[in-house]
């Protein structure tokens, strides 16, 4: 098993140093670099831009002087040791700027997987055992529906509904008084009060998709011989839908895990813009344009390192599970 | 002896020997949901096509006198028919924005299937404030916007799908068919592109297109980066089942008899691959035409003076504005029933697409 890991770590590695490639050449793709941006902005805004006249100075410092295989080699051999340079935009080592947030993103992502998965297994199981009654086909229909919802619309609808209702506008992750202050105790009940938001609304779409596969999967199994055989033995229902058929139906799942972080993270970066959460979608989406690249291409790849991980993260819960896998 | 054949093909049909797509056909009509789904999705696309008849107004014409205006209901009276109301309006001093009121003594017929000022047959139309789903920050018509905006937001998945379809089933082909070093190249491309979560690598090409391109360059760029995601998993289902029939008889058979890769690709491998690419493709194109309303959405796709439904939908993303306009949200509505619409239609081809379980 763990000369497993270690094999799927270390092939890792190659796909990273692909994407980081992939992703460094994209973003640097716009005409111009950060700073010809800047100037066109002050111009537009202050009609000079003299206030950063020491330009060559600057292009030197940021090193956007260099060809663009000399900026990634530099940019890639510092983000091994951990060191991801820095962000023109703010001014600040990229260090500095993404772990909070990256560890919202990580909360956030998993807060929705956690729902979606304790809400789809129960109805999933309960639409199987009632198949074509009423109530499947409704949760069925609903399940359409919220397959085909893009998490960004919910977020606006909920938005306007929240505040049509209580004339609050829900947005960000904490109330103003406590933005910025250390954590205390009041801090975090209010940061859960907040949370629980733009986790059901990252979650919706793939909590709508998995009931349906547990769906099938259970339908499946329930028509197997050994059901069969431990409805014979005379085990209550319950027993025999709990214990021996959903325990099987479940696995298919597990795999599912893996392939449903790039949907949930997707639908986080653009729910966490919607809904202005201090996450990494705001940040990856303000450096884009602004061609912060040594911020963008950071980010880009946090995010495959997230999924990569949780790839294999998926693989070792599904051998876990499931006694029959084995990884040789 | 002509009676003898007609005989035969009703002793044929009656004996159940159905063609392949017969089956398929008589499978998905039985599917109500589906049936009811490609209904849907033919009157949107056919309101698309002729989107200036169906649109009551011009929908680049500017009104600023009538900006923000919230949705106008359609009055009914037996003498005069529909009709809608004048508007008085005033400047909201601290606000400073437009507040209106209906007139009731002004009064303006709704006419249609006639001309309207410009000229232009339309469907329904009239010289007053007919609008149904309010106006915009420059009092353009939503409507008749996001009767407009549904050209790009329902061609782009078709053509994106396209690409895809190209792109995957060539690779895919080739990837099974030839196997080796070219498979193995394939196969890890497609894993790296499957290593990128897609929005953000989305919204990277997005920005990466040259703020210069013209509104046709734009739409055309947004298809390519919506295909460069999906055409990865395509190419592995179709490499998958190209692997499968690589190995049958007939395969073999046809090698045998001299025939060329070209030959057995396109008459043995490729047609039993067709019903797949098709539920595949049908169930790609929810995923890109949310794409591209999501890429729209954040300003890094359809740009102005072309619209989509993405686009009209950006100007509901400033919480202020979406709170004090609510209707501006409209443009969401479309999007949902057509994704829903394309996830049903999939389903039921995927159902029908293997009439022999």
């Amino acid at each position: 098993m763990i000369t497993y890991v270690i094999k799927r770590c270390l092939l890792a590695i190659p796909t990273l140093l692909a994407i980081s490639m992939i992703g460094f050449v994209i973003i640097q793709l716009p005409e111009g670099d950060f700073l010809d941006r800047k100037i066109q902005e002050l111009e537009e805004m202050y009609g000079d831009s003299s206030s950063i006249a020491r330009i060559d100075e600057l292009r030197e410092r940021y090193g956007l002087d260099r060809p663009m295989w000399r900026q990634y080699v530099s940019w890639i051999s510092g983000f091994v040791v951990g060191d991801f340079g820095e962000s023109f935009e703010y001014e600040q080592e990229v260090n500095q700027l993404i772990w909070d947030r990256l560890a919202f993103t990580v909360l956030i992502a998993l807060g929705a997987l956690l729902f979606t998965y304790a809400v789809a297994i129960p109805i999933g199981i309960y639409s199987a055992t009632h198949q074509y009654r009423l109530s499947d086909n409704v949760l069925s229909f609903i399940s359409f529906i919220g397959m085909s919802m893009p998490g960004f619309l919910l977020a606006l609808a909920l938005l306007v509904f929240v505040f049509e209702i209580y004339r609050i506008p829900l947005f960000g992750l904490f109330s103003s008084e406590y933005e910025g202050a250390p954590w205390t105790w009041d801090k975090l009940v209010d940061f859960l009060k907040h949370l629980w938001i733009p986790v059901i609304v990252v979650g919706i779409n793939g909590t709508a998709g998995l009931m349906r596969i547990m769906r099938g999967n259970l339908l499946d199994v329930l028509g197997q011989p050994f059901v069969q055989t431990a409805r014979a033995k005379g085990l209550k229902e319950s027993v025999v839908v709990i214990k021996h058929a959903a325990r099987i139906a479940i696995n298919p799942l597990i795999t599912i895990l893996g392939m449903s972080l790039p949907n949930i993270l997707s639908g986080a970066t653009i729910v966490a813009i919607v809904l202005g959460l201090p996450t990494v979608g705001p940040l990856l989406l303000r450096a884009l344009v602004a061609e912060d690249i040594y911020l963008a291409g950071t980010l880009l790849m946090m995010f495959s390192l997230l999924l990569i991980i949780g790839n294999i993260l998926a693989d070792v819960a599904l051998a876990w599970a499931d006694p029959r896998i084995r990884y040789e | 002896m002509t009676t003898t054949t007609v005989d035969q093909a009703e002793a044929v049909r009656d004996s159940g020997y159905l063609s392949y797509r017969a089956l398929i056909w008589r499978r998905f009509r039985k599917n109500r949901m589906g049936i009811a789904a490609a209904l849907i999705l033919s009157s949107f696309y056919l309101v698309a096509i002729f989107a200036g008849f169906f649109s009551p107004y011009d929908h680049n014409e500017i009104r600023i006198q009538v900006r923000h205006l919230p949705p106008q209901e359609l009055h009914f009276d037996w003498s005069g028919g529909f009709y809608v109301y004048g508007l008085t309006s005033a400047q909201n001093p601290v606000t400073l924005e437009l507040e209106y009121e209906t007139d009731q003594a002004r009064r303006y017929p709704v006419r249609f299937l006639s001309r309207d000022g410009g000229g232009n047959f339309r469907l329904v139309h009239s010289e007053g404030p007919m609008y149904l789903l309010g106006t915009d920050r420059m009092g353009r018509d939503l409507l008749s916007r996001m009767i407009h905006g549904a050209r790009v937001s329902l061609t782009v998945g078709i053509i994106g799908v396209f690409l895809s379809l190209i792109l995957g089933s060539v690779l895919g082909t080739l990837s099974g068919y030839f196997g080796g070093w070219i498979d193995h190249a394939l196969q890890r491309v497609v894993e790296i592109l499957a290593s990128f979560p897609p929005i953000p690598l989305w919204m990277a090409l997005g920005a990466a297109l040259p703020a210069g391109w013209t509104s046709i360059e734009t739409y055309l760029g947004i298809t390519i980066i919506l295909s460069i995601i999906s055409w990865g998993g395509l190419a592995r289902e179709v490499r998958g089942k190209v692997l499968v029939f690589r190995e049958q008889d007939y395969t073999t058979a046809a090698r045998s008899a001299g025939a060329g890769h070209w030959y057995i690709i396109s008459r043995h491998l490729l047609p039993g691959c067709y019903s797949h690419i098709i539920v595949v493709a049908t169930l790609a194109i929810p995923g890109m035409i949310l794409g591209e309303t999501a890429l729209s959405f954040l300003g890094l796709g359809i740009r102005p003076p072309m619209t989509s439904w993405g686009v009209l939908l950006e100007e509901a993303q400033r919480v202020t504005v979406l709170l004090n306009h609510p209707w501006l949200l409209f443009p969401a509505a479309p999007v949902l029933v057509v994704v829903i619409a394309f996830n049903f239609l999939g389903d039921a081809l995927r159902d029908a697409a293997d009439p022999y379980s």
